[in-house]
């Protein structure tokens, strides 16, 4: 096992470094003067000089990278254009968003998926299969940003003044806010030192941190405004999931060692839960770490309808503004997220299957 | 020897006629199988009404998609809601008042038809997830017959390319690619075509690394056929049937990533009448004119389900092992 990890590891290393120096790359091939493009068109020549001097752009290419690469390793993304402010501070106050709105929607995704999926393999070529399987066609089939504004009309519009209305955008309503539990429980934490950053991210996390402090109403309000979000967001994954739990499960259930659970009167539950559940479940892992890509990428567009200030929205902001270094930092934290992710998997996947693990 | 093998579907008497009958051609019998199965007719059907709605759009759509009506209409105004007297009978389509202007799918922000734009919008749809396919695999299939028939440093280096551009989600490095080249449908489309075409050229490097192991292309290196000459005529035909499935499918990609780059402002610009930018600039107005959001949305969605289940059923059409 030990091997299997290091090997694994190692060849994530690679790809790690490449997407690095796409990223690199992509940003330096910006069509015309760096500078212009960033700090636009009227920049004055002294302003230019500057721009180049602090920002490193008068070096060869390869001296900027092993810089650039020294730089992300230890965090330092440099400073927002617009903003005038570390990357990095921007990421500890948006990156928490993302993830809490990643893993919702995962969650979902996983809650209905599966039990879908179990569904239409149990009663296979039966009605309830055909059902489900629509769904799950037109589920994949989903432009997210539409869904969300169907959503965002029908829960916040239609189902005004009913126990069923949610709110349309933003992370809390007005009136009320998230404090961090270092504040709660009275720390004194310097806010600027790396140990402060890190539990101010921590903190960011507002059903995580609402939970903790015990905060009931922000907790409440927080949850039903990630409600809708999360629900377009997790259609597409749940679909995927649901098919192969589907596929997975039809195979599984043609095996001898389900035919001999049946023979030997086990209640069809048992059988399923026991012995064909839990060997179908291997393909599906796999899957919803290939999903986490597309809830990432999602999650730009969802952010973007529903008006959550994440990475998303910062990216999506970034790019009409030409603030190319927190699109680059943007682009290399997702990506990265989403190799070591499946880095995870895949570890998981030797231990769940001893077999993957002799390869 | 490959007629010998595949055993003719429809054959009555299974044994001994089979050799002496007329082969029926792989795609013949594919296409057969998918027109009987559900999942294929609806497909076909959701396409093949698209691909229609796209050659007849001048006839099918009462105005030009950037028309904009005021002064050539008594009465019309912005963002009115669907009004079609035909199909008064349900409640969506009914007018407000008698002389209201008819319009099947109402009127957006700036007084255009919505009914002529999304008709035109097909067009735009179909040639956008057309030319991203056609031009990420003839690049996949190239890198990837390149990297599976010459192995080696080619290989190695073309397929770790290929890990990188797979290591990030294919969405962002599109957005981040259009960012980097600035926002516009061709570089929505090009930003599109980098993200996909690392699938091709895994899938086609597979086909190719176990069909150059087969006897009938050793039998044409034997005869003296220059390695080109085999890729080209012996190995790269007999690879591409993996291909279609997935280029079927990654139309459905294709066509929903663009719509979406361009609902984030980064594909298509206005006045265009692509579905995602309609949708994107009257997004605002989801409360007051929902009908704006609703119908180019809906077309998204059965475009792409339209390829999903053509590729579903063309991969079911094309799998041996599932054939009666």
């Amino acid at each position: 096992m030990v091997q299997f990890v290091t090997r694994r590891l190692l060849l994530a290393i690679p790809v790690l470094l490449g997407i690095m120096l796409v990223t690199f790359l992509l940003v330096r091939s910006i069509p015309g003067d760096p500078c212009k493009s960033m700090l636009g068109e009227k920049a004055t020549t002294e302003a230019c000089d500057l721009f180049a001097e602090e920002n490193g752009l008068n070096e060869a290419l390869p001296v900027q990278y092993v810089k650039y690469m020294g730089q992300m390793v230890q965090g330092d993304f440099g400073d927002s254009i617009r903003f005038s402010r570390p990357v990095s501070q921007m990421l500890v106050e948006r990156l928490p968003l993302t993830i809490e709105l990643a893993l919702t929607a995962l969650l979902v995704a996983l809650a209905i998926g599966i039990p879908l999926g179990v569904v239409a393999a149990m009663k296979h070529n039966k009605a309830a299969d055909v059902g489900a399987m629509v769904v799950a066609n037109v589920g994949v089939s989903m432009p997210v940003f539409w869904l969300g504004l169907l959503l965002a009309y029908f829960f916040a519009l239609i189902m005004k003044d009913t126990i069923f209305e949610l709110p349309p955008s933003g992370r809390l309503s007005a009136g009320l806010s998230s404090i961090p539990f270092y504040e709660a429980w009275g720390w004194s934490v310097n806010e600027d030192g790396f140990f402060g950053n890190v539990l101010e991210f921590i903190s960011n996390h507002f059903i995580f941190n609402s939970l903790i402090t015990g905060d009931w109403e922000v907790l409440g309000d927080s949850i039903r405004h990630l409600i809708l979000p999360a629900v377009a967001l997790a259609t597409i994954p749940m679909a995927v999931i649901a098919r192969i739990t589907r596929s997975s499960l039809l195979d599984v259930l043609g095996r001898d060692y389900v035919r001999t659970a049946r023979a030997k009167g086990a209640r069809e539950r048992t059988v399923i839960g026991r012995h064909a559940l839990r060997n179908a479940m291997l393909p599906v892992v796999t899957v919803v770490g290939l999903q986490m890509g597309a809830l990432l990428a999602g999650a730009v567009l969802t952010e973007s309808i529903f008006g959550l200030a994440g990475v998303g929205t910062a990216l999506v902001e970034a790019i009409t503004s030409r603030d190319f270094p927190v699109v680059q930092a943007v682009t290399v934290v997702a990506a990265s997220g989403y190799v070591i992710i499946n880095l995870l998997v895949d570890i998981s996947y030797g231990y769940l299957d001893p077999r993957i693990r002799l390869e | 020897m490959t007629n010998f093998l595949r055993r003719n579907p429809y054959a009555t008497e299974p044994d001994s006629d089979f050799l002496l009958e007329k082969p029926t051609s792989l795609w013949k019998g594919a296409f057969g199988r998918l027109r009987r199965r559900r999942t294929g007719q609806i497909g076909m059907v959701l396409i093949g009404g698209l691909i229609l709605m796209a050659l007849l759009a001048p006839l099918i759509a009462p105005f030009a998609p950037n028309e904009v009506l005021i002064g050539k209409e008594e009465g019309v105004k912005r963002r009115t809601a669907p009004c079609y007297d035909a199909l008064d009978f349900i409640g969506m389509f009914r007018c407000d008042s008698e002389d209201q202007p008819q319009h099947l799918l109402g009127t957006d922000g700036n007084v255009r038809d919505e009914f002529s734009r999304v008709v035109y919008g097909s067009r735009i749809s179909l040639l956008v997830g057309i030319t991203v396919v056609v031009v990420a695999v003839t690049i996949g299939a190239l890198l990837g017959s390149i990297a599976g028939f010459w192995s080696g440093w080619a290989d190695n280096i073309i397929m770790r390319i290929m890990d990188v551009v797979l290591g990030f989600p294919s969405f962002l490095l599109a957005i981040a690619i259009v960012a980097v080249l600035g926002p516009g449908i061709r570089n929505a489309m090009l930003g599109v075509v980098i993200v996909s075409i690392p699938v091709y050229a895994r899938v086609m490097r597979a086909g190719v690394l176990s069909i150059k192991e087969l006897d009938y292309v050793a039998a044409s290196r034997s005869l003296g056929a220059s390695s080109v000459r085999i890729l080209w005529t012996r190995v790269v035909p007999n690879a591409l049937t993996p291909l279609v499935v997935l280029a079927t499918l990654g139309l459905a990609t294709a066509i929903l990533d663009v719509a979406g780059l361009s609902f984030l402002g980064l594909g298509a610009q206005p006045p265009s009448a692509e579905w995602g930018t309609m949708l994107a600039s009257e997004r605002n107005q989801v409360f007051t004119a929902p009908h704006l959001v609703f119908f180019p949305g809906l077309m998204i969605m059965l475009t792409v389900l339209g390829f999903n289940l053509l590729g579903d059923g063309l991969r079911d059409a094309l799998d041996p092992s599932l054939q009666d």
